[in-house]
């Protein structure tokens, strides 16, 4: 544990959760660079060795060598601040201790309100995804979350993306599934912004750029690293280390994989277009080995987020990670206990943006009545790290030695909203009796009241008309292109 | 070369039992070598020392006092032990398999966990298996079925985008007249998918994985 600088009496202390020293942290990224220098990592892509090749790495095959010279450069390269933008300008600000959440993303199944079992999502259920998340207060942004199954699979990652510009206003985190799928997305977020300066200066949306575990860029990722280094749109750099399966089990181990992981994508994106926008991010997972499953929500798979967020801290980027999503089948007790842990620590840690609301099943079932619970535990979780304000340090006397009336006192009526996080219609905070009378609901039935009332508004966020048809356009004419029959693409 | 007489013998199979409890791939190898230099039956080392001890990590496992890693590493020892007792096996080799098996990935996927524990339980279990790794084009797997005139085709897909060349493989290997069935699997897949690509079968898991295979091979 590090120890914190006693702060002055009257600035209010940022809680904060670390399970690393910075020693530890520094020993880390040592023994990455020792890994990138010695062992080497496999880029599968020729245009991506040649590129390392000429700025002087030494290749073995398909294995690249990295010099700590090279990594400390794209370190020092790459900007320690993204500032995204939702639709209309609005700013998220990923640098610091900033926190922002967004709802795991590219779930096969959506889990179903009246069976509650898992089912194929639709079109519809990709809208209204974009619809609940719109309504979220604390979550900021908005993701890809579901793959359609009713749209073929061919254009299907850039039918996310229409979907979701057509939907909400929010910035989006979502990534390709192809090689050739970049383009049509980079064009449609350049519709949407105006024009490529604009997207360039104001990014609407990041890029999760998957590595390879353990040590290996895969064609697609290493191409996406640079598409989006070239376009200056923010990638995000996920490392997927899974602990006994794919990295070593023991956590300072996959930790160490992570870093080197991720810096070796950051050499690639940096050379490619250097102070280009990128992410520190990453899904880690514990192995379950019982089941084989990769666990995002098993404790030990968010204390090693916790130190890889420490690690990119460290470095100077921005962070990002997978939590706030639960391993349980359906929006229930496991549910809840795993993503409000998830949330809980993400903020403490300062993640700047955390993936995973929604979420259940190991990543491939989303849940707009979680989404909603979620939410309020994103809020809850935002509260917690925003401390015990000071600022009415010393008042204490006078205000007991005064009218102790405290519910009508101008002290309460100034402070209460700014104190007390006030907790949406989904979370129970009535009496029983009132409880009962409203129908006596679950959170799961009480949350789908509320999806419900959101649904209902509609489209909360349409485009203007010119740029909606431009976005048709480009989802017509990559259909086109792709060779599919385009279905009725406004919905 | 001496025959080892009852204890020593006794001792040995023991061991042999005890390496692959242990998943110590080293000791099995040694042991097995040690069984042929004392004139051991290749055939009564498998089914009296090693086999076994297989059957009881598979034991422990569904009790739940054995994890994964003691199950594969057992499975490595047991596949150890067969590297060095098969080639001696000559004509019984073959009696022996439950039957070939060429498993991978399919093209544009590279998600290979689940696809290496399917290969390496279908391995331990008795199944020739060779894993031809991620991103297989369908022509690789057809080539590799017909050399090896296999039994199975095991195919793994974990995107949806990549799921449809389960279809093409289905199709591919059929049109080429080979005799192999073809089993899918992987997380978006499901049993109304191998349904409708005519695959010959679907499991969940990897234990179901194996049981499926020895429903599919006929003996
Ligand atoms: C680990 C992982 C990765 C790792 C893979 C590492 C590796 N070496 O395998 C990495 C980081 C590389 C990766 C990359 C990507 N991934 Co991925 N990944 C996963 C994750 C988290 C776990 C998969 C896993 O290993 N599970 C554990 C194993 C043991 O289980 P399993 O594979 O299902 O296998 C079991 C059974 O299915 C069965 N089985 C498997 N094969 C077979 C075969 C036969 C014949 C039989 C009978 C049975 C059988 O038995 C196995 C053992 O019990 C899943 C989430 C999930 N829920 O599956 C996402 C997931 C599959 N990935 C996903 C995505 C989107 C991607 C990327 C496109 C991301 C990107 N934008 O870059 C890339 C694509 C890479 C590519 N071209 O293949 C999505 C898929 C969504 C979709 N609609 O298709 C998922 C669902 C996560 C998500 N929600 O985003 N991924």
């Amino acid at each position: 544990m590090t120890s914190t600088p006693p702060a002055p009496l009257t600035e209010t202390l940022r809680p904060r959760v670390t399970v690393l020293s910075d020693p530890q942290v520094d020993g880390i990224v040592d023994q990455a660079l020792d890994v990138l220098a010695t062992v080497g990592v496999e880029v599968e892509d020729d245009a991506t060795r040649s590129l390392l090749a000429d700025a002087g790495e030494r290749l073995n095959g398909e294995r690249v060598f990295l010099r700590e010279r090279s990594v400390r450069d794209a370190i020092a390269s790459a900007p320690s601040r993204l500032l995204l933008a939702d639709r209309d300008g609005g700013e998220l600000d990923l640098s610091g201790d900033n926190v922002h959440f967004d709802p795991g993303s590219t779930a096969l199944h959506i889990l179903d309100r009246e069976t509650r079992r898992r089912r194929s999502p639709s079109a519809r259920d990709v809208v209204h995804l974009a619809w609940v998340t719109e309504a979220c207060r604390n979550i900021q942004a908005q993701s890809t979350g579901l793959v359609p199954a009713d749209v073929p699979e061919t254009v299907a990652d850039c039918y996310r993306l229409y979907l979701a510009l057509r939907h909400s206003r929010k910035p989006v985190v979502t990534g390709t599934f192809r090689g050739d799928g970049f383009a049509v997305m980079r064009d449609m977020l350049i519709a949407v912004r105006g024009s490529e300066e604009e997207l360039r200066r104001r990014p609407l949306a990041i890029f999760d750029c998957c590595s390879t575990p353990p040590l290996i860029w895969s064609e697609l990722a290493a191409r996406s690293l640079i598409d989006c280094a070239r376009a200056g749109i923010p990638a995000e750099l996920i490392s997927v280390p899974l602990g006994g399966a794919t990295a070593p089990v023991t956590l300072r181990e996959m930790v160490v994989q992570h870093c080197a992981e991720s810096l070796s994508g950051l050499v690639i994106h940096q050379l490619a277009s250097p102070g280009s926008p990128v992410v520190y991010g990453g899904a880690p997972a514990a192995f379950d080995m019982r089941h084989g499953t990769a666990s995002m929500a098993a404790v030990e798979a968010m204390m090693v987020d916790v130190a890889c967020c420490q690690v990119g801290k460290r470095l100077g980027l921005p962070t990002h990670a997978y939590m706030g999503l639960s391993d349980a089948k359906s929006a229930d007790w496991q549910a809840g206990a795993e993503s409000a842990m998830g949330v809980g620590l993400a903020a403490l840690a300062g993640i700047n943006m955390v993936s995973g609301p929604g979420m259940l099943d190991f990543a491939s079932c989303q849940s707009l009545e979680k989404l909603v619970l979620d939410n309020e535990a994103c809020a809850s979780a935002l509260r917690l790290a925003s401390g015990v304000s000071q600022a009415s340090a010393g008042l204490a006397t006078e205000l007991l030695a005064g009218d102790r009336n405290f519910l009508g006192h101008p002290h309460t009526r100034r402070n209460f909203r700014a104190e007390l996080h006030m907790p949406g219609p989904a979370i129970s905070r009535g009496s029983y009796g009132e409880w009962e009378q409203a129908g006596g609901r679950d959170a799961f039935d009480a949350a789908a009241v509320e999806v419900d009332r959101i649904l209902a508004r509609g489209n909360p966020a349409p485009l203007p008309d010119d740029t909606a048809r431009e976005l048709d356009r480009l989802m017509d004419g990559e259909a086109a292109r792709c060779g599919v029959e385009g279905p009725s693409w406004s919905l | 070369m001496t025959e080892v007489p009852g204890e020593g013998r006794h001792e040995l199979l023991a061991a042999m039992n005890q390496s692959i409890l242990d998943g110590d791939d080293e000791a099995a190898d040694r042991l097995a070598r040690e069984a042929l230099a004392a004139r051991i039956e290749p055939l009564e080392a498998i089914d009296r020392g090693f086999t076994p001890g297989l059957r009881e990590v598979g034991r422990l496992f569904e009790d739940g006092e054995y994890f994964l890693p003691e199950l594969v590493t057992a499975a490595q020892a047991m596949q150890a032990a067969m590297a060095v007792l098969r080639p001696v096996l000559g004509e019984q080799a073959s009696e022996r398999t439950l039957g070939r098996v060429v498993i991978g990935t399919v093209p544009g996927d590279i998600h290979d966990i689940g696809k290496t524990l399917v290969g390496t339980l279908l391995a331990a279990n008795g199944f020739e298996v060779s894993d031809e790794g991620v991103d297989v084009p369908i022509e690789r797997f057809v080539e590799r079925a017909r050399e090896l005139d296999a039994d199975l085709v095991c195919a793994s897909a974990l995107l949806t985008t990549t799921m449809a060349m389960q279809r093409d493989l289905v199709n591919a290997v059929r049109s080429a007249g080979l005799r192999a069935r073809v089993l899918v699997g992987g997380a978006p897949v499901n049993q109304a998918w191998a349904e409708e690509i005519g695959a010959d079968g679907y499991a969940e898991n990897a234990a179901a994985a194996v049981d499926l295979a020895r429903r599919t091979v006929p003996p």
